[in-house]
């Protein structure tokens, strides 16, 4: 057995685009034991809604972090009209959904990019984004913003989207699918990216269960708890959901599981904007929340599961937020797929695992 | 096998258009309804405070007594809420993005005074007396 020494990882690495830190014990190259800490860009968005009014919350829950920044804003408007017994528009829910997936898209093709990188594969790196930029732009003929979109309002939607900038952006997805299966198999069957994830950071179904991880974390462990299946909000209108499972629980599983989940993502999109019917997108939601009024309320984000509570007092403002962020839910199974993995393979399965600290400590 | 698409890709981009735009020197012409920045009609608008209560950002600032209006611009997120809180429509989202300044500072529109309703309040003054 070898020398046992500390090593301090985080919370600025390369590999990290958040602030996390890491104490890893080691003995000789093997990590014996991760130690978390987080509290670094804590900045108490849920105690905010005291002094925001309920409706312009929604550009402070947007805000909670800016990769899933369009599912924090209708995981947010989605509560609240629940509290409120709000009927949103059929029209207002499938460009929910449609937009919903999209940012998903872009999230699963960052974090895709940030993967390549990691094992220094720049020019498959390169070209991922290059295709997330189209992803961007698709938000930006849609909503006018390119990363906090500002779209959602209690109620529904706060434009509508002309027939022909949908024709647009369908056109833009199907060019994005075919351009991005390409990558896909570069991802999926070569060699070099093989060796660097397969067999790493194995995280077995029972662990997974235990553990309680959510997102495709937990997928590529063979956990099936993606929320979409539920039906929730928009989501009821799918004509058909199956979640992407994997059975390996390796680095290279979660890989899988998310390189599918775009193309999944694509067609899910298509769906809505094919079956979309004229409409308006909002209705006027006016006067507080009633006293006592609570609501919970539960959306897949692209890292797992998400879950909001709020309860109102009577006036303008909520008594109290909850929201209960995927990556916070995974930190235990990160820990869990360290242990006595190689010093080698720290960045690869935290960026595997794709933690959003800025969701974590809103 | 997918190293050989890739490399048929990177081949094909060596010898295509760049898809990145070299910016400032080219200008991307912004799409229809891009939220660049908020501009006042200053003539139009009626100083009712109406677009800072529904400023989550705290941007805004109405000063009566001295009619003027203010935005500072570094803490506007352009979320367009007080566009659509504005009674008079005044308020406009322009699509072209706020340019570059050197020092921070606020964006101040002074309200010119209206003649003809201070001529009227003379007129009332002098009924009165």
């Amino acid at each position: 057995m070898g020398k046992r020494s500390v090593i301090p990882f985080g919370p600025q690495h390369p590999v990290l685009p958040e602030p996390v830190h890491l104490d890893l014990a080691v003995e000789d190259e093997k990590v014996v034991k991760a130690i978390p800490q987080i509290g670094f860009i804590h900045r108490g968005l849920e105690k905010l809604t005291e002094t925001h009014d309920y409706q312009n919350y929604v550009y402070v829950a947007e805000r909670i972090c800016g990769i899933c920044s369009f599912g924090h804003s209708l995981g947010y408007c989605e509560t609240i009209e629940q509290m409120m017994d709000v009927d949103v528009p059929m029209r207002a829910q499938k460009i929910r959904v449609m937009l919903h997936e999209i940012s998903r898209i872009q999230s699963h093709l960052l974090w895709l990019g940030l993967t390549a990188d990691a094992f220094g594969f720049e020019s498959l790196f390169m070209h991922v984004w290059r295709l997330r930029e189209n992803v961007l732009d698709i938000f930006e003929m849609t909503t006018g913003g390119r990363v906090i979109l500002s779209i959602n309002k209690v109620g529904g939607l706060v434009r509508d989207i002309s027939d022909d900038v949908l024709s647009q952006v369908e056109s833009k997805l199907v060019s994005l699918k075919d351009e991005y299966q390409q990558i896909e198999k570069t991802f999926l069957s070569n060699s070099s990216v093989k060796s660097r994830t397969v067999g790493v950071g194995v995280i077995s179904h029972d662990q997974a269960e235990n553990l309680g991880m959510v997102g495709p974390f937990a997928r590529a462990s063979h956990v099936n708890n993606d929320v979409r299946c539920l039906g929730i909000g928009g989501y009821r209108l799918l004509s058909d959901f199956v979640p992407i499972l994997d059975t390996t629980g390796d680095c290279y599983g979660r890989i899988r599981v998310r390189c599918k989940e775009v193309v999944q993502s694509i067609d899910i999109a298509l769906e809505m904007i094919r079956s979309l019917s004229s409409g308006s997108v909002s209705v006027d939601v006016k006067g507080p929340i009633p006293d006592g009024a609570q609501a919970v309320n539960l959306l897949e984000q692209p890292r797992g599961e998400c879950f909001y509570y709020s309860l109102g007092n009577g006036t303008q403002y909520l008594e109290r937020m909850r929201m209960r962020t995927p990556s916070s839910e995974n930190l235990a199974g990160m820990v869990a797929a360290l242990q006595g993995c190689d010093l080698a393979d720290v960045n690869m399965i935290i960026l595997t695992i794709d933690p959003c600290i800025s969701c974590t400590e809103r | 096998m997918g190293m050989f698409e890739l490399g048929g890709m990177t081949l094909k981009w060596l010898f295509h258009k760049p898809a990145t735009k070299q910016y400032p020197q080219v200008q991307v012409p912004p799409y229809p309804g891009r939220r660049g920045h908020i501009e006042n009609d200053i003539q139009t608008c009626i100083l009712c405070s109406r677009c800072v209560k529904g400023c989550p950002a705290d941007a805004l600032e109405v000063d009566r007594k001295n009619r003027t209006w203010s935005i500072n611009l570094y803490r506007c997120i352009q979320c367009e809420n007080c566009v659509r809180v504005c009674p008079t429509h005044s308020l406009t989202m322009s699509e072209e993005l706020a340019g570059p300044t050197t020092h921070i500072s606020a964006i101040v529109h002074t309200k010119p005074e209206d003649t003809s309703k201070k001529k009227v309040s003379k007129n009332d003054s002098s009924k009165q007396s």
